[in-house]
């Protein structure tokens, strides 16, 4: 009878996934808050960052632009190479 | 005919010609023609991964849609669209490096490959199947439609050669080119479909005298259209949330999507894409629906949502830049096409006559069949986009949602739970597509969400539980599965 292991990839697989839906939380609190944090206000209140309200900037512009850095981050110090193909041992 | 459009049109439409041909160089030398013709070899790297992932997603609706919504509802709808950043990211970490492992260990090229290695199940390769062909073959008439009417517009030509010469330009790269031509193209349409989207918005910021002029304007229209809430106060944020699982986390989903999670070479190459994909996603986004409110105050009082962008483009900018920008619209709704095509022709080559029909035939017959299914499909979707019957246009209202609503919990928890099994994927996939046009057709404001919200827990809650309550059904063979996927050799 052969023995087997778990692969020791999926280690790495399943920290990464999970990684993946921490980054979407904090991407949908970022563009909530925000958004519905500073836009609540009577709009006579808003005030205005590069022309645009400042619930929209925070929560589509700068918080997209965050988010972009987050996954850049995220990619570089915390995902890890793994080779794909099949390891002859 | 305007020329002075239709000549950078013209120009885009040759060009891909060029680097669909140019693939082809591919695929004469690829070793393994399936996963050669429908994988592009699984060897693509970085931006080709992001920009085949962010082409497909981006449809007709992303350029023409979506900004004209936009126009009538104000900035809350580009909030709602901005949902969609996730999209670049989410799908290659969720999927991710278990994907590309396992369709490698079980040699996957389709996503029912995937499917049946791992439920061994006939039922499910069918009735995935069934539901790609179905419901991508309706949306990919829809987009094949938009994609005459664009070129109707703004080429003056008729709807019917309009048509006729989207069909042929799609066409002749998709079939002799496969996979790498579609990934190839995509790049460069997706490149187009970003400088399109700047191009644009710059324009018409300039246009309504910069940005805190446009808002004031706005501002004296309606107030509400620079508030989260729409112009009519309609979008609660319940609502608004909910397009997270329809065009956000739920596009994991996607078959045509899922399928280019197999593709890429390394790791390397999906960390690259994960960077890139959000960046041109969040940016396309941004920009085209931002336009789109943008655009009320330098064109008021456009009635058809559909002609703000088309009428804007023509307006503001001299003609050789329009046809630039208007070739945005074409790429996105060629790039999604190509994507369609070839997966539903993987679906009826590859997951049903290869499989179930004769599993013996020659390489050579293989290579035949495929390029000429993939050229009869082409040619039937072009037929019935000639006069498209109901049934076809009330299918790709299902579409979208539809496909979520099946896969997503087959796929994710397939790969990350080992007790689930073939009976929990099999009602799964029959609830969530059940319930969805249910509730689509009965309830459609339940709850105050999108519709396709409760199909996509419900169908986890019964893949759970179903799986749960069968595991004790076939243990040998769930043995056998759970070794093949998790396990390897000391």
């Amino acid at each position: 009878m052969e023995q087997k292991k778990l692969d020791p990839r999926y280690k790495v697989a399943n920290r990464e996934a999970l990684i993946g839906v921490g980054i979407a939380l904090v991407n949908f609190f970022i563009w909530y808050s925000f958004a519905y944090g500073l836009g609540s206000k009577p709009v006579e209140e808003y005030q205005f960052i590069l022309g645009l309200p400042s619930w929209f900037f925070y929560s589509c512009v700068l918080g997209f632009l965050m988010i972009t850095v987050i996954v850049w981050l995220v990619v570089k110090f915390l995902f890890s190479d793994v080779p794909f193909e099949e390891e002859e041992q | 005919m305007n020329w002075g459009v239709a000549i950078p049109l013209i120009i885009f439409l040759c060009s891909l010609f060029f680097f669909g041909i140019y693939a082809t160089k591919y695929l004469k030398h690829g070793p393994d023609f399936l996963q050669e013709y429908f994988l592009g070899g699984r060897n693509l790297g970085g931006l080709l991964l992001a920009m085949t992932m962010v082409a497909t997603y981006g449809s007709a609706s992303s350029f023409i849609g979506g900004p004209g919504i936009a126009y009538n509802m104000g900035l809350g709808w580009v909030l709602l669209s901005m949902s969609q950043v996730v999209t670049g990211y989410f799908t290659l970490a969720i999927l991710g490096k278990k994907f590309a492992i396992i369709s490698r260990k079980t040699k996957a090229v389709t996503l029912n490959d995937f499917l049946r290695e791992r439920y061994q199940s006939k039922w499910v390769v069918i009735l995935s199947s069934i539901c790609i062909v179905v419901f991508l073959f309706a949306s990919m008439s829809a987009q094949w439609i938009g994609g005459g009417r664009l070129l109707e517009s703004f080429m003056g030509l008729s709807y019917q050669s309009a048509l006729l010469i989207f069909t042929l330009s799609v066409l002749i790269f998709v079939v002799i080119g496969g996979f790498r031509a579609v990934a190839i193209t995509d790049t460069v349409l997706g490149m187009i479909m970003l400088i399109g989207t700047i191009i644009i918005l710059v324009g018409t910021i300039i246009a309504g005298g910069g940005v805190p002029n446009i808002m004031e304007k706005l501002t004296a229209e309606n107030p509400n259209l620079i508030t989260p809430f729409g112009a009519d106060g309609s979008l609660t944020p319940l609502y608004v949330s909910s397009f997270w699982i329809l065009v956000g986390v739920g596009v994991v989903g996607l078959p045509q999507i899922a399928v280019r999670a197999m593709s890429y070479k390394n790791s390397k190459a999906m960390h690259t894409a994960m960077i890139i994909g959000t960046l041109v996603t969040g940016a396309i986004m941004l920009g085209m629906h931002l336009t789109g409110v943008f655009a009320r105050a330098v064109l008021p009082g456009i009635e058809v949502g559909d002609t703000v962008m088309p009428q804007l483009t023509l307006t503001i900018l001299p003609s050789w830049l329009a046809g630039i920008v208007l070739a945005a619209p074409i790429a996105a709704v060629i790039s999604t096409v190509n994507a369609l095509l070839l997966l539903v022709s993987s679906s009826l080559v590859k997951d049903i006559y290869i499989n179930y029909i004769n599993n013996n035939a020659t390489d050579q017959f293989i290579k035949r069949l495929t390029l000429s299914v993939t050229a009869i499909i082409g040619i039937l979707v072009y037929i019935v986009s000639i006069e498209p019957p109901d049934l076809l246009i009330w299918l790709n209202l299902f579409a979208f949602g539809g496909l979520e609503a099946a896969f997503i919990w087959p796929i994710i928890m397939g790969l990350y739970w080992k007790k689930g099994n073939a009976y929990g994927a099999l009602a799964s996939m029959i609830a969530g597509v059940g319930s969805y046009i249910i509730i689509d057709r009965l309830f459609p404001d339940l709850l105050g969400m999108h519709p396709v919200v409760v199909p996509v827990f419900l169908s986890f809650i019964i893949y759970v539980v179903v799986s749960l309550f069968t595991q004790y059904k076939n243990p040998t063979q769930q043995q056998q599965i759970i070794e093949k996927f998790w396990y390897v050799s000391k």
